[in-house]
Parts: structure tokens; sequence; C-alpha cells
């Protein structure tokens, strides 16, 4: 075997054999990384839930503009192409007078009274345009097309605007903003923070191991085969550390899932939440893994880094 | 083989503890260099391992211009030149065999290699019934014999061995020094220090005196009185 390929496979081995000599000194490290790998993955879940809501509530989001019986069917299609030409409008259904019946019956069908009140006269209801926005906090453009003389001469009634779902999609947008800013905080944070203590655990390890270090060196070993072993021993940490987060993840979502049988709670989709977790399990695994390692090789390389400078100075 | 030309080594403006040294050692030659504590005789071999570098002056060592030594290149030095301590420097929990294995396995030696190249430097030693044998079990000249073996298992063209008999009775010490007379006879450069006059009067080989940070004397032969 190529020289250079046993030595990884012994910079391996011997990772392996010091995280197992080490294993006390580790627990500190892997329980903040573990802290830190869990914020990561709440601020990812959290934030698609969030989206997800707001999705949801824009999608519902319309304008509806009545028109009056006497509208030609030029001056109708004039007004949706029109109004098809504007940048926000996303789609557009034509509701006839006898289809907003069917709806209105349909709607109120266990409301005797006034279905027979409704039969008895001829049909009261406006024929209807309804606007779905791509944006619907960019509605200005479709009302003051709306507004147009010409146009409001077409129009039974003053448009609706779903104004009260604007304003809770604005809260969730905020919130979802915070939540995201927030998130990344404490990612920074805590980040910050397992780097330290990995960095320290590392240092300590150096420091018991400080005669055979020095021997390694006297006797040539490489910069990386007495660097390596330490780096290999801080992705461990971030294995082990990512697995206990997504089993973490995984159990709560378990218990939320039984304890909050409604799917939803207030703004939280925790279904959809958990929908998301399960449907990327390995790749939020696989992530959450990349993520451990990354952290725990950087504090190793930088803790090793000043130990292994030589004395060049003359 | 080593060539040392001027070479000064200081550690602050006042302290000096080598002034424009120049010696030259043949391939395969055995040299002994004395001298009292605080001389600059381990500050010598130091420097020729490149644990510290020279102030000024030149140093070759096989062909290696250290001015011209990268940090990257150091560790590939120190695997052409063994070196053995007063303080032995051995690995308290590997056995033997294990200590002995390590200079090969950092280099990347196949497992294969070892087996095969172990017992036969531990047989030079004299230790080839100890190999399982921990530190801990071992008088010191056994120690040092271990902690030579490894210098040697790689085969390197230069032995520096630092004051190797410093902690060792009479008897043992002339064990480790007939094993490095051996060695040498193997065609090895070999650097000792020592402060043994016994030693060095027995041994009849060059001898090179360092005081105050210069060499004082580089004579063939040399005896001493005690």
């Amino acid at each position: 075997m190529n020289h250079k390929v046993i030595t990884f496979f012994r910079i391996i081995k011997t990772g392996l054999q010091n995280f197992i000599r080490n294993a006390t000194l580790a627990i500190a490290a892997i329980a903040v990384m573990v802290i830190t790998l869990t914020i990561v993955l709440f601020s990812l879940i959290a934030n698609a839930t969030f989206a997800n809501t707001v999705q949801q509530i824009t999608d519902r989001i319309d304008v509806s503009v009545y028109l009056i019986d006497t509208v030609t069917v030029q001056q109708r299609d004039t007004l949706m192409n029109d109004l098809k030409g504007l940048g926000n409008v996303k789609s557009l259904e034509f509701v006839s007078k006898d289809q907003a019946l069917e709806l209105y019956k349909e709607q109120n069908k266990n409301n005797v009274d006034l279905l027979l009140a409704i039969s008895q006269t001829d049909n009261p209801l406006p024929a209807s345009v309804q606007i779905k926005p791509w944006d619907p906090n960019k509605i200005q453009e479709i009302k003051d097309y709306l507004e147009k003389e010409e146009i409001k001469k077409l129009q039974s009634d003053e448009p609706s605007y779903s104004g009260d779902r604007k304003e809770a999609i604005d809260k969730i947008s905020a919130a979802t903003k915070f939540f995201r800013q927030a998130g990344l905080v404490g990612v920074a944070v805590f980040a910050f923070v397992s780097m330290l203590i990995i960095f320290n655990t590392i240092r300590m390890a150096i420091f018991n191991r400080r005669d055979e270090l020095t021997i390694m060196r006297l006797l040539g070993a490489s910069n990386w085969y007495i660097r390596g072993p330490f780096v290999v021993e801080t992705m461990i940490y971030g294995i082990i550390s990512a697995a206990v987060s997504v089993a973490l993840c995984n159990s709560l979502f378990v218990i939320s899932a039984s304890a909050f049988d409604a799917s939803s709670l207030g703004l939280l989709d925790i279904q959809f939440a958990n929908q998301y977790f399960a449907d990327r399990f390995w790749n939020i695994l696989g992530a959450q893994m990349g993520i451990g390692m990354l952290i725990g090789a950087a504090s190793a390389t930088i803790a090793t880094r000043r130990y292994l400078k030589f004395k060049t100075t003359k | 083989m080593i060539l040392l030309d001027r070479v000064t080594k200081t550690y602050n403006k006042t302290s000096v503890a080598l002034d424009r040294v120049s010696l030259h050692v043949e391939p395969k030659e055995f040299v002994i260099i004395i001298g009292k504590s605080g001389a600059g005789k381990s500050t010598l071999l130091k420097l020729l391992t490149r644990e510290e570098r020279q102030t000024s002056g030149k140093i070759v060592v096989g062909g290696l211009d250290y001015d011209k030594l990268k940090d990257r290149e150091i560790p590939l030095l120190r695997r052409k030149i063994g070196v053995v301590f007063q303080d032995f420097k051995l690995l308290p929990n590997k056995n033997v065999f294990e200590n002995v294995a390590f200079a090969l396995e950092i280099v990347g030696y196949g497992n294969r290699e070892i087996q095969h190249t172990v017992p036969r430097v531990l047989d030079i030693v004299g230790l080839k019934d100890k190999a399982k044998r921990m530190p801990m079990e071992l008088s010191g000249g056994e120690r040092q014999r271990v902690a030579i073996a490894r210098a040697i298992v790689r085969q390197p063209k230069i032995l520096i061995a630092d004051e190797p008999t410093g902690n060792l009775d009479p008897k043992h010490a002339w064990d480790v020094i007939k094993v490095l007379e051996k060695i040498n006879r193997y065609g090895t450069t070999v650097l000792l220090t020592t402060h043994n006059i016994e030693i060095v009067n027995k041994l009849k080989r060059r001898v090179i005196t360092i005081d105050g940070g210069k060499v004082a004397s580089d004579r063939a032969n040399a005896e001493y009185k005690r």
C-alpha cells in the first residue's frame, strides 16, 4: 500500500482512539454542539413553516370586482385583458351571475329560509371578476386601475379587498423575518461558543499528550500526521452531535404531534413542520453532520496551529 | 556530511550560546563533543535538528542548506537524522516494540514492513527478547537502547546522541556506547555529546571541545586526564 494511504488510515485510527480516550472531555464539546445544531435545525424548520403559512394565506387573498348587469361581453373582455396586462395579477376568473347564484346556494345550503327567499326573486347577485395577485402587498396598481372613471362605470359595487388578511400576512411576514434573524444570531453565537469549547477541549488534549507530540515532531512526523487525529476526533464530535440533535428534534415532533392533535397551533403549523422534517430527514441529518464536522474541523485546525508552528525566528 | 561555517546563535543581545563555530564532519565519522554544562553543546545539536535556528552562519547537512529549508521540509530533515536524548523520550504507554515501530508508523511504513524491520533493529541493540516489555520495566541502559533502536530504525545517515549516558551507571553507559560504536561500524555518522571523560578516553575518537560557545579544541584520538 502507498505510504500516503497508510498514513491516512493511521490518522483516522488514531483519531478514533483519541476520541475514546478523551470521551469525558468530549462531553461538554458535544453538548454545546448539539445545542448549536438544534438551533440551526429549528430555525430551518420554523422558517419553512412560516413561509408555508404565508403562502397559504396569500393563496386565499383576492380582489373581487362586481360588474353591473348591463355590461357587454366586449366591455368585460377589455376589462379582463387590461387586468391581465398588470404585472401583479397572478390569475383572473370570471364568475357569471348564474355561477354566483350556484355558489351562493352551495354556501348557504343549510339555510332554508335564505334559499327560499332567493328563489322567489330574480337573481340579485352580480357577475364578478376574481383577481388573485402575486404579491398581496402590492395591489395599489390594481386599485388604481379599478378607480378609473370608465372602469368604475362598469361596476355595480365597490371592489372588495381581503384587507384583514393582508394585515395577517404582514404580521406573519414580520414574525418570519424576526425568527430568521434571531435564528441567525443564535446560530452565530452558539457556533462561536461551541468552537471555543472544542478549541479548549483540543488544547487540553494537546496538553495531555504533549510528550507524545514532542516526540512525534522530533521523529519527523509531518504536521498533518500530528494534526489529523485531532481533526478526526472533532469531526466525530460533529457526527455524534448531529445524530443527537436530529434524534432530539424527531422525538420532539413525535411528542408534539400527539399532544397537539389539532393540525395547527396558531401560526405554527405543527403538522407541516413535522412533514417537512420527515420528508427531508436524510438530507437534514447529512447537512447537520456536515455543519458539525465543519465546526469541529475548523476549531481543531485553529487549536493545533499555534502548537505546530516551528521556531524559525533567528 | 555536516558542515558548520561560522555559526552563531544568540538568544538575546547579552547571551551568546554559540560564537562563530566552524566544523566539518565526514561521513561515517564518530565525533565526540565535550564541554561544560552551558558551553553550547546542546544548542549545537538543536541547530542540527532544527529545533533552533542559527542567528548567523551557514549549516549544511547531507547537502541540505538550512537557510533554504522551508518549514514543511523540517519533518523531512528530521527523518534523515536519528536523535537520542539523555531522558530517552520513550512513550510510557507503548511497549518496546511499539516505541520503535512508532518511528516507522509516523512516516507511513506498512505493518508488514514494521513487523519485519523492528525485530532486526532490536537485535542490533540487544533487546530482541524484551520487545513486549514496557519502558517502566526496563533499566535505564535498556531504555536508552530502545531509544537508539528507534533512532536508527529508519537507517538515518546521521545519529545524534545528546548525553545518552548522562543518567546511567558506568556499566549501562558502556553498553549504550558499544551500541553506538556498532551502529557507526555499519556506516552511520555518530555525533555524541558527553560529560564522561572515561568514555572519551576509552573510545579514542575525534573530540571537539566547546567552551563558552566556541570550539576550544578539535583533536583526533584524544585522551584527557580525569
